[in-house]
């Protein structure tokens, strides 16, 4: 089975000299789900924001098959839905459906088909309700469930959900892992919360200054870093 | 806050609230034009003004006197001009200015509580409001919120940390103040280079979409026409 992503020798270096990427190796296969862990400014989000082009480093990074250049940039950014850490970056329509249908209208698809889209994501989300609703009169995981709907709106192959339990309360992880475990795509997460890693990945990778150091199942790796709370 | 209840009161259904965007921004325009051109000594066509206004709040079934007191909010502004003039010694200036400016606060108002937003900025662009414009609006209003909630946590944890006691001078209250302005400012440009990421990872293009083209009914040409033909009405005959 292909590589939905791959990615040979990522080196990433910021503008202040940080290196925060020092020769990354990675794949993901379709129904692959992969916990990227390890501590803070370890590498593990600005390793993700390559996957869709936001940021470029040196090496190669492929995805379905394209390699990231500026002219695939439309056809990845397709293909990869990426919810971010922060809902209120990504929610920035007037309105909840305006915002679902965003990504949708974006693709190039008709007013109507971008619209029956949003509803269709928001329904699947259990957020049909709030589509006439401005963001910032819902929850924080009301938030964070409208935000998945929009890039499932966006019909991805790859979701890449950045510390998707943040802001949440108990119940509303639950949901979030439920709702997570239905959907069909590979999967990638970034995340500090072992529980929530444990019940959905299929494997991860752990992040140490820039390189991925470990691989293997969540609790294979956690046990080797002592990642426990 | 303040702007969530006339966000509210905007989504409530009435005959005025299913007006067309647009017609009623013509109808303000209208208005405004009308009373800024009246007479400063015309108190009856000031008055019937304030009648046309009032009779709009109660057909969009709104808060009369809430709306009326809200409206005051621009006299501070307006009352440093009115001052002036009265101290130049020119009174009925001065009231005029006072009378005027209230009015086209209770006009905006009355827009405002009767037009969701979307549909307000939508009407503003079908009406030739560059979209560059119209957008930073947009954006500006919808991460008001989000840097108004940041600033009252910096204020409560700032509160937290202080004796309670307010005996730490004006002096190091400016240097807080001043210093969490330019945390809230160097959050907010954080925050614009995460909202251009998340707009970008999901195909922004430098185009927004727009789902629905408002229209404009028969029902809306008779509003507009009213409120054109009232206000007129007003300034010619009063």
């Amino acid at each position: 089975m292909s590589a939905l992503i791959e990615v040979r020798g990522l080196r990433y270096r910021y503008d202040d000299g940080t290196q925060a990427l020092n020769g990354i190796d990675f794949d993901l296969r379709p129904g692959d789900c992969v916990a990227l862990l390890g501590a803070n400014g370890s590498g593990k989000t600005t390793f993700v924001l390559h996957l869709n082009g936001l940021l470029t480093g040196e090496g190669f990074v492929k995805v379905c098959g394209l390699p990231v250049t500026k002219e695939n940039l439309p056809a990845i950014r397709a293909k990869i839905g990426m919810v971010f850490q922060d809902s209120d970056e990504q929610l920035f329509m007037p309105s909840v459906l305006e915002d679902v249908a965003f990504g949708p209208a974006n693709q190039g698809l008709k007013i109507e088909e971008a619209t029956a889209r949003a509803h269709t994501a928001l329904t699947q989300v259990g957020m049909d309700w709030a589509a006439a609703k401005a963001p910032y009169h819902l929850s924080a995981g009301e938030k964070r469930r409208v935000a998945l709907a929009g890039v499932l709106a966006m019909d991805p192959e790859i979701l890449v959900l950045d510390e998707p339990t943040t802001y949440l309360d108990p119940p509303g992880q639950r949901e979030l892992l439920k709702l997570l475990k239905e959907l069909p795509q590979a999967k990638i997460l970034v995340t500090h919360d072992i529980p929530f890693a444990q019940s959905l990945a299929t494997r991860a990778v752990f992040f140490e200054k820039g390189k991925v150091v470990a691989e293997g199942s969540v609790s294979q790796v956690v046990g080797q870093f002592d990642w426990h709370l | 806050m303040h702007h969530v209840l006339v966000e509210q009161w905007s989504r409530r259904a009435s005959w005025l609230h299913r007006r067309d965007a647009r017609g009623k921004l013509l109808a303000l325009v209208a208005i405004l034009i009308a009373i800024g051109t009246t007479r400063i000594d015309a108190h009856a066509a000031l008055a019937a003004y304030a009648l046309l206004l009032i009779t709009a709040l109660l057909a969009a079934r709104l808060p009369v006197i809430s709306i009326l007191l809200r409206s005051a909010s621009v006299l501070p502004f307006t009352g440093t001009f009115a001052l002036v003039s009265w101290i130049a010694g020119d009174a009925p200036r001065a009231i005029s200015l006072l009378e005027k400016s209230y009015l086209s606060a209770l006009a905006a108002l009355l827009l405002i509580s009767t037009t969701p937003l979307p549909r307000l900025f939508a009407g503003l662009e079908s009406l030739g409001v560059p979209r560059l414009i119209n957008l930073t609006v947009q954006f500006l209003y919808r991460y008001l919120f989000v840097i108004s909630e940041q600033a009252q946590h910096m204020r409560l944890a700032s509160r937290c940390r202080s004796s309670g006691k307010n005996n730490h001078g004006t002096r190091s209250r400016f240097a807080a103040a001043t210093g969490s302005l330019a945390v809230l400012f160097a959050r907010s440009y954080g925050r614009a280079e995460g909202v251009h990421r998340a707009m970008l990872s999901r195909g922004f293009a430098g185009h927004f979409p727009l789902l629905a083209a408002p229209r404009f009914t028969l029902a809306d040409g008779g509003f507009l026409t009213a409120a054109i033909a009232s206000a007129l009405l007003v300034r010619v005959g009063l």
